[in-house]
């Protein structure tokens, strides 16, 4: 008994072992070193970091680059998963209910799920350079082309400052609604067909079907689009960095936290400043986990 | 599929008869449902298909009307890609990093589900919880403690050269590591719903808890591994951050960093042809890839995301 007890610890030991010591060291250390180095004037030069206390943190407040790259994150925050949600449930609604009489998949519906899902499973910088290509100032891009070839001025999708960050938040639309798509399938096709069969016949209209059972049925789905997505919407770097002109601009209308962040760390080597932009970072990702729970708290629907 | 059901030979009456029919059923609504979801089935398709056709061109015809169709096909610029543009030392990179750190993320974070999830012990919440934990830190705050962690590493003895920066295992391990808290989370929920009663058996026969874990429990999970396994190589394959501050060494590259650099760092003298190139050589193999295995796909990671 003892015996089968030992061997019973040396096997949880053995199994926790390598895990464990390598998250200490890559995951936990840094994250807690990070508190700290966010209190150093750290360039990464000098053998230790010298001690500052909170002045990073009153530069923050002054930094007005920084704030404006707060605001394209809320800005994303708020519209990225408003819209996905809309277009990816509104597709879902009419490849699984929009069939014959409201309650069957249509035509082709696998066709679509596929086609729908291809951005998703290309990598964000490669869709970042996709797009660069097609948002070209000149008559060489792929949208600015026809508008020159029918005499209308070429937009400066990228190179114009009021309209860059529309087309970040576009292409990030672009790629997400495929996953949304298939997600908010899988949920439908867990509620059990008679329940709108049912409605149907009691004579519910497509409207009624969709906002009065479909969306209340799928709301634990849509929860967990509305975190996905804020979790998307808060990092956004790899679309800024590689697609945006002057990685995040023109003239910073483009930028987000963890752009500025990687640029005063490994742009600038203000590693302790990064830091502190880090930690005000980490605050505004714990208020969207605690905003996001609160909101979406409801009934929840047993069937 | 298998049922002897009759099939009318093609050009009859009776099959023009049925397409007239649910031509007929199909209605306005129908129409409008369909026009709309071919319109995003452009949206989707018309950039990706340009940026192939754009492979083939010259580089005169790339700086012509964006919407002509490529007089001759120019398949070297592939080559050029591939060689000068090393497109296909990237690619290896990523082959090798993303290989050895999927199989490492799914072999050491089996194991911890697996004893989290059914073995009581002190501590176990503590563990679990800080596993958990992970997810809810964002990456870029610990961006400049894991660099300087990484450099630490490199001078670590004996082993220091090759887990430091600018090494595949430096990147491999910073890979697993990030990988465990999603994975963990979702395997032990997993391995909690897996019946008790085989295990036992096998336990009162005199298998030792190693070998119920790789020969009964690992084999049970299978759906569950599969979907974390796809999970993890489409996050790993697609990394950008990471490799931009642990692999600044060009020979080490992946393949994300070196499209990116292709189209940021190049400036006027940039061959635009070989960018095209490079962008579809990174594009077909994973539209490919995915359209075979679609059904695994899509459901292994909507099952990542609804668990």
């Amino acid at each position: 008994m003892l015996f089968n007890r030992y061997r019973r610890g040396l096997f949880i030991a053995s199994f926790l072992a390598a895990p464990v010591i390598l998250y200490v060291i890559y995951v936990i250390s840094p994250n807690i070193q990070a508190f700290y180095m966010a209190m150093t004037d750290w360039r990464g030069v000098t053998a230790t970091p010298n001690f500052i206390g909170l002045d990073n943190f009153q530069r923050v407040l002054g930094d007005s680059v920084f704030w404006k790259a707060v605001t394209h994150n809320l800005g994303l925050l708020v519209l990225l998963p408003a819209i996905t949600i809309i277009i990816a449930l509104f597709f879902a609604y009419l490849l699984n209910l929009g069939g014959d009489k409201g309650v069957s998949g249509i035509r082709g519906s696998t066709f679509y799920r596929v086609v729908f899902f291809f951005p998703q499973v290309l990598a964000v910088t490669i869709v970042a350079v996709l797009f660069q290509q097609v948002f070209r100032p000149d008559g060489s891009g792929m949208l600015n082309g026809p508008l020159m070839a029918l005499g209308i001025e070429p937009v400066g999708f990228l190179s114009n400052s009021g309209i860059a960050f529309w087309s970040v938040l576009g292409v990030l639309v672009w790629q997400a609604v495929g996953f949304y798509v298939v997600l908010f399938s899988a949920g439908l096709a867990g509620i059990p067909r008679d329940v709108f069969e049912a409605a149907q016949i009691d004579g519910a209209s497509r409207f009624t079907l969709f906002f009065r059972i479909t969306l209340p049925l799928l709301w634990d789905t849509v929860q967990v689009a509305w975190v996905y997505l804020g979790i998307l919407a808060m990092d956004a770097f790899a679309i800024v960095w590689v697609m945006t002109l002057q990685q995040g601009g023109p003239d910073w209308s483009t930028t987000v936290m963890a752009a500025e962040i990687y640029r005063n760390a490994f742009g600038y080597f203000r590693f302790g400043y990064a830091s502190a932009l880090g930690v005000v970072m980490f605050l505004f990702t714990v208020g969207f986990a605690i905003l996001s729970l609160r909101l979406s708290r409801r009934e929840r629907i047993e069937y | 599929m298998a049922t002897t059901t009759p099939v009318a030979p093609v050009g009859t009456p009776s099959r023009s008869a049925a397409r007239a029919e649910r031509k007929r059923r199909l209605g306005p609504l129908g129409v409008l449902t369909h026009a709309t979801l071919a319109i995003w089935t452009l949206l989707v398709m018309v950039p990706i298909i340009w940026t192939f056709l754009a492979s083939v061109k010259s580089e005169d015809e790339i700086f012509g009307a964006a919407w002509s169709l490529p007089s001759t096909l120019h398949w070297d610029n592939f080559a050029r890609a591939w060689e000068q543009a090393r497109i296909g030392q990237y690619m290896l990179n990523s082959v090798i990093i993303v290989s050895f750190s999927t199989f490492g993320t799914m072999l050491i974070g089996s194991m911890a589900a697996y004893v989290l999830a059914r073995y009581p012990f002190r501590g176990n919440r503590v563990i679990y919880m800080l596993f958990v934990a992970g997810m809810a830190f964002p990456f870029f705050l610990a961006l400049s403690p894991l660099f300087f962690v990484v450099q630490n590493m490199g001078s670590v003895p004996v082993i220091g050269p090759f887990i430091g920066l600018n090494t595949y295992a430096g990147t491999i391990l910073v890979y697993i590591a990030y990988s465990m808290p999603f994975t963990i989370f979702f395997l032990s929920a997993f391995f909690r719903t897996l019946p008790t009663g085989v295990a036992e058996a096998a336990m009162v026969d005199g298998a030792s808890h190693t070998r119920v874990f790789f020969q009964i429990m690992l084999p049970m999970a299978k759906p569950g591994i599969i979907s974390i396994t796809i999970f993890n190589i489409l996050g790993q394959w697609n990394q950008y951050q990471k490799p931009l501050i642990l692999l600044q060494d060009r020979e080490k590259w992946v393949l994300t960093q070196g499209i990116a650099d292709i189209s940021t760092a190049a400036g006027y003298d940039a061959d635009w042809a070989a960018l095209f190139a490079a962008l579809t050589l990174a594009i077909l193999p994973m539209l490919v890839v995915y359209t075979v295995f679609q059904r695994q796909i899509q459901s292994g990671l909507t099952a990542g995301a609804l668990k």
